[in-house]
């Protein structure tokens, strides 16, 4: 029938129609965007959207970033919004600090979260407190993003994930996205934040395409910065996760779902504030509790997460020890074997899952 | 002419508080101005530098007087409190060095920027807080500036960015407040202080590149009072011309124990900024009387007789006073009117800084963020919760 009401409507295309076999109109192929195209869009957009928006950190304009999350961004809006830096990371974030506090709202890029150690204090001590010590006169509309965690063989010092570091502090917000969505609803939440907001990205996501839904392709599409998504329903266990991991336990889930281990996952989106509620309601339901992340597990976020659950109305529904899988607790090995036994695993996951439910 | 008439008309308005020597004072005739030499600058990178002449009218003298004073007698003021426990924590004073800040502010306009360190209670007068509430804050009142959540260090008024705790820190921020003026093409500049002590800090080299590679309207100024805590700058300092520091920055040396000098240094930086030649550096050598804070005499890295010399010759009000005495710019009694306001100013501020009440209880949560609906904040334990408003 579709053919024949294309032969109506289009009566010059009718030959070339039938010659190119339009039987079965088939749904547009889904959009598949990476996290690196995401991030850039949302910063694209918001560009556009406010012109006290600007980028500023090393590489970020004419090598188009580190990582090519600001590719194309110089050449659309020059010098003046997209400034390349020195290789002074405490000297540009004060400066970036500094600009947000004389009204401008920029985004600072530390090619990783490791070299922000150089410039923690003025994230803390310049940005995060001031709103508090000024009681409201001086605000800070500042974004901290770039990679965070580990990534693959670059070893010790490049691998550390800051997640519990930057989530320690009052007056800052973290988020952490895991897929395409994620980041450029969090990105653009962000950048349009009044306060200083930190995005901890990983640069193993960044090359991985995730499906775009429509929603997200809109230029005022935000995730709300505090509120954590239940990626996966289930009703055995829920098992929460931040970033990368996300995935892996998405495949656990999978893998245990075979079994009839139904998991719930929750991604986090963000550190701090956190969505405890979130969790709460989700162990209510299904009595067990495992949190997953990449960082170190002493003052970890699954620390946190299990702490705030036994202060909660959750505890009393837990009928297992909440457990953590976390990073190992040593800095990153160089070798491939070590690193990989020194981050999560999908196995780790599993294990840790069916120990909780005692199987 | 004008200006004369309308400080008679001043005086006599408030003649019927007044006791009678201000009515005779005020059929004096005054100089309108006077023409004083300033000494010469230091000049590091610069062929020229600030005219070494200068023009005082009497009614900014008077004015400078009065702010000077006026930051010398909050900060002795605030001294007394320390010592009778009623501030707290830190407190770091600044009398001696009254002509930095006043000076700075005669040379620039209240639409320009300025951040400084934690010795900041004279810049947060000059750029525009009351004296009440400067003393309310170091009190910890809900009167203060920042309604006692902030304290000594941390205070800010428009275009004032505080009051920086972390020595150093704010000096990026400084040169990024100025990016901020060169990227809204307003014209403004920023100062941006720091002491002889932080300016070996790293951070500060990081600026002065960055400031200079994209010609930001900074003027970086170095407040040599010659002791950084208990080191003086010839144990801190390889090189202790903090005007040359900046390297492939322009510098200048300036007295800073001489108000007119100061403004003079400081109209003469802004005009370099703002013609678009990128930053520039000036070193004001100065003094302070106080040690570095409260918890210290001040007596143990430096001699009495030390204080004691730069007190008789170099006081920066004494040196306005007889500068305005002796051309006719003011008369002693004149100056001394000044002096009873100003102490009844300094005296009524400090009743209303001890007697305000300290900020409620249930204020502790607010102001973690900015523009956000109000939330709760963890206290000591799990059940103290409290309330965060914006």
């Amino acid at each position: 029938m579709a053919v024949v009401s294309a032969l109506v409507r289009r009566p010059l295309e009718q030959v070339s129609g039938l010659l190119r076999r339009r039987f079965h109109r088939t749904a547009p192929a889904a959009l598949q965007v990476t996290v690196r195209d995401a991030i850039n869009q949302g910063m694209d957009e918001e560009l556009e959207r406010d012109e006290k928006v600007f980028l500023l950190g090393e590489e970020v304009a004419q090598y188009d970033g580190a990582y090519k999350v600001s590719r194309g961004l110089w050449k659309k809006y020059g010098d003046k919004r997209i400034i390349d830096t020195p290789i002074s990371e405490m000297g540009f974030a004060g400066i970036a600090v500094g600009a947000a506090m004389a009204g401008l709202r920029p985004i600072c890029e530390f090619m990783t979260f490791n070299f922000s150690m150089q410039a923690i204090d003025q994230v803390i001590n310049s940005a995060a407190k001031t709103y508090y010590m000024s009681a409201g006169l001086q605000s800070v509309p500042i974004v901290f993003r770039g990679p965070n965690g580990a990534s693959a063989g670059v070893a010790a010092q490049h691998s550390q994930c800051f997640a519990a570091w930057y989530g320690h502090c009052p007056g800052l917000k973290v988020v952490s996205p895991w897929n395409a969505e994620d980041a450029k609803g969090l990105i653009k939440s962000a950048i349009r934040d009044n306060n200083p907001v930190v995005m901890l990205e990983n640069e193993l996501m960044y090359g991985v395409a995730f499906e775009f839904p429509p929603e997200a392709q809109s230029k005022d599409f935000l995730i709300p910065i505090g509120k954590a998504k239940i990626e996966r329903q289930g009703t055995h266990i829920t098992v929460v996760a931040h970033s990368r991991p996300v995935g892996h336990c998405l495949e656990a889930a999978t893998v245990l779902s075979k079994e009839g281990i139904e998991c719930e996952v929750i991604n986090l989106r963000t550190i701090r504030p956190m969505d405890v509620e979130t969790i709460e309601a989700s162990v209510m339901k299904t009595n067990h509790l495992v949190t997953v992340e990449g960082g170190w597990p002493q003052f970890g976020v699954g620390a946190e997460i299990c702490a705030r659950i036994m202060e909660g109305p959750a505890f009393n529904f837990l009928d297992a020890p909440a457990v953590r899988v976390t990073g190992a607790d040593v800095p990153m090995p160089y070798a491939k074997i070590l690193e990989d036994n020194s981050v999560p695993q999908v196995k780790d996951i599993i294990f840790a899952i069916k120990k909780t439910l005692n199987i | 002419m004008r200006k004369m008439l309308a400080a008679v008309s001043r005086v006599l308005s408030g003649a019927a508080q007044k006791p009678a020597s201000r009515v005779l004072v005020a059929s004096r005739n005054f100089a309108n101005d006077a023409t004083f030499e300033i000494k010469k600058c230091d000049l590091h990178r610069l062929e020229e530098g600030p005219p070494v002449t200068t023009v005082l009218t009497r009614e900014d003298g008077l004015r400078y007087y009065r702010m000077m004073q006026t930051v010398r007698r909050m900060e002795l003021k605030a001294d007394q409190l320390y010592k009778q426990k009623i501030i707290r924590g830190f407190c770091h004073l600044c009398d001696g060095q009254e002509a930095c800040c006043v000076g700075m502010e005669a040379g620039i306009n209240p639409t320009d920027h300025l951040i400084t360190a934690y010795r900041a209670h004279g810049f947060t007068f000059t750029r525009g807080l009351s004296v009440r509430e400067i003393l309310a804050e170091l009190t910890g009142r809900r009167g203060g500036c920042a309604k006692g959540k902030g304290g000594s260090m941390h205070m800010y008024a428009k275009n004032f960015y505080g009051g920086n705790g972390i020595v150093g820190a704010q000096v990026p921020l400084g040169a990024g407040i100025a990016l901020a003026c060169k990227y809204n093409g307003k014209d403004e500049v920023c100062l941006t202080l720091y002491g002889d002590g932080a300016a070996n800090q790293g951070q500060i080299f990081e600026a002065y590149n960055m400031a200079a590679l994209w010609k930001l309207p900074c003027i970086f100024i170095c407040e040599n009072n010659r002791y950084g805590m208990g080191t003086s700058v010839e144990r801190a300092a390889a090189s202790t011309d903090y005007y040359k520091r900046g390297d492939f920055i322009p510098g200048l040396r300036v007295d800073g124990m001489d108000v007119l000098c100061v403004r003079e240094a400081t109209k003469f930086a802004a005009a370099h900024c703002r013609a678009g030649k990128g930053p520039i550096l000036m070193e004001l050598q100065t003094y302070r009387y106080h040690g570095h804070s409260m918890s210290d005499p001040g007596v143990s890295y430096r001699t009495r007789e030390e204080i004691q010399e730069v007190r008789s010759k170099s006081d920066p009000i004494m040196l306005l006073k007889d500068r305005m005495v002796n051309s006719n710019l003011a008369s002693v009694e004149e100056l001394k009117e000044i002096d009873v306001e100003v102490r009844k100013e300094i005296e009524d501020a400090a009743q209303f800084a001890t007697a305000d009440p300290e900020p409620p209880l249930e204020e502790l949560g607010y102001h973690i963020y900015s523009n956000e609906p109000p939330f709760e904040v963890r206290g000591a334990n799990q059940w103290i919760k409290f309330k965060s408003i914006s």
